[in-house]
């Protein structure tokens, strides 16, 4: 039998660390895309819009993120698609990202004050003004810190994305048990190297929360 | 013809009718005060004014604009009377100067560095020249309500609404921000304020509105609606108001 060393097990996960770093990443930016257009679907004056925003939230909401990306690898397979598990990972996320993203902004925009619509409106502004000049910049001050924070849960989301068979930094965690036979060092390290990622994200969002907080006295 | 004109408006508020049909003329020049219990429909009647709340019948027109629900006419109608609010209501993420440029650069189209001498211009009539460059919450109450008049005052309109705008003042706060609107009386600027200040009302309006239970209860000059009240509602509400003055 091989002999692995330390570095062996870490080596191999740090390069597997790579592909979560590059899933988080495109979830992230393409969730936070369509979630600034569901956003303005959400927010926006037309009813159909609106309704369809919501239950498109809702159901991201509503069901686990793992049958999500069943439905997304074996779905599709079912109409005859073949869906390598990078496509089906990547959807999925992309698409429950949005629908948390366009739900945390909605609180933000609708955390703006009423009075701040009314004194836009009552000096002449119409709709897309008072949004772009005076409720936006507001609620993207409040959205900073929950963002950051949940870029937290994007990042251990595509954990799950190793049961489909996306080889990130999970999957490569139960690859090379299998060949090391030393569970406990290689999850230690898979959970260290989480830890690394997600804390500081999490720690500069508590920051963040502070200073804006302090910048953004509500009188 | 007079600058506001209100004719027969009605509003509810789900079967809550707040405001009963109100008949009521603004002169242009003219301060009238318009008083009442809280509930009586007093702000909703200045709200509905501007659209911000939409009426259920009558009509309202500002300097012959009428008011009317779609955006286009409710923007001219915005144009030709500014209003203040109790809770100043500024933009927290501007300046002072910020706060006064904003609609006139966005809504009026004018060039920046016109909005901006205009902006001070106004900041310096309400007294706060100095505080171009500073955010609301670097200002107390009585400042920040003041920049909010300027804010109102630089779109230029042709009158006022005044939503009991030294209500959410400290008592030390509210002197200034009524010698401001003082000096805009003076200088003949048409003011429709919902006032709680009955020795301001009775000093400087030319007519006072007592309003009771969503209708005009009863309106003339300040002497006479305060010293010799017609009817038995006014005179209780004086007397709980205490004497003005």
């Amino acid at each position: 039998m091989t002999e692995f060393t330390t570095w062996d097990i870490l080596r191999n996960l740090l390069l597997a660390t790579r592909w979560t770093l590059v899933l988080s990443l495109v979830s992230f930016v393409g969730g936070g895309l369509l979630g600034v257009l569901l956003l303005f679907l959400r927010i926006g004056r037309a009813r159909i819009g609106r309704i369809f925003v919501k239950y498109y939230v809702e159901l991201f909401q509503g069901t686990p993120l793992l049958m999500q990306l069943f439905l997304a690898f074996f779905g599709l397979g079912l109409f005859g698609i073949d869906v390598p598990p990078w496509l089906a990972a990547g959807t999925a996320l992309i698409l429950w990202t949005a629908a948390f993203l366009a739900e945390i902004w909605r609180g933000c925009v609708e955390a703006v004050v009423k009075g701040q619509w009314e004194a836009s409106a009552s000096l002449g502004m119409g709709y897309l003004q008072q949004m772009r000049w005076v409720i936006l910049p507001q609620a993207f001050k409040i959205a900073i810190p929950p963002t950051v924070g949940f870029s937290v849960q994007v990042i251990k989301g595509t954990a799950l994305t190793s049961i489909i068979g996306f080889v990130e930094l999970s999957k490569a965690g139960t690859v090379v048990t299998n060949a090391t036979f030393e569970p406990f060092t290689v999850y230690g390290f898979v959970a260290l190297i989480y830890f690394a990622i997600c804390w500081p994200l999490s720690k500069s969002s508590q920051m963040l929360e502070r200073k804006l907080n302090v910048a953004h006295r509500n009188h | 013809m007079s600058l506001i004109e209100i004719t027969e408006v009605r509003k509810s508020f789900g079967s809550n009718e707040v405001l009963k049909g109100i008949n009521l003329n603004v002169e242009a020049g003219e301060v009238v005060a318009v008083i009442g219990r809280s509930g009586s429909g007093k702000s909703t009647l200045l709200r509905c004014i501007n659209g911000l709340e939409q009426i259920n019948a009558g009509s309202i027109s500002v300097a012959g604009q009428p008011l009317l629900p779609d955006d286009k006419h409710l923007k001219a109608l915005r144009l030709k009377v500014g209003m203040i609010f109790q809770q100043f209501n500024l933009f927290p993420h501007l300046t002072a100067g910020g706060n006064v440029i904003l609609s006139q650069t966005v809504v009026k189209k004018t060039p920046k560095p016109e909005a901006e001498a205009m902006a001070r211009r106004m900041l310096e009539r309400v007294g706060l020249a100095e505080k171009f460059d500073a955010y609301p919450d670097e200002l107390s109450g009585g400042q920040q309500q003041r920049v909010a008049i300027a804010r109102a005052l630089a779109m230029q309109p042709m009158a006022l609404l005044c939503d009991e705008i030294t209500s959410a003042l400290d008592p030390e706060l509210v002197g200034e921000v009524l010698a401001v609107v003082r000096e805009l009386a003076s200088e003949g600027m048409t003011l429709m304020m919902v006032t709680h200040e009955m020795k301001f009302a009775r000093d400087v309006c030319k007519r006072v509105v007592f309003m009771h239970e969503g209708r005009v209860h009863e309106v003339g000059p300040p002497q006479e609606v305060f010293t010799k009240p017609k009817t038995e509602e006014l005179q209780r509400f004086i007397g709980m108001v205490g004497e003005a003055g």
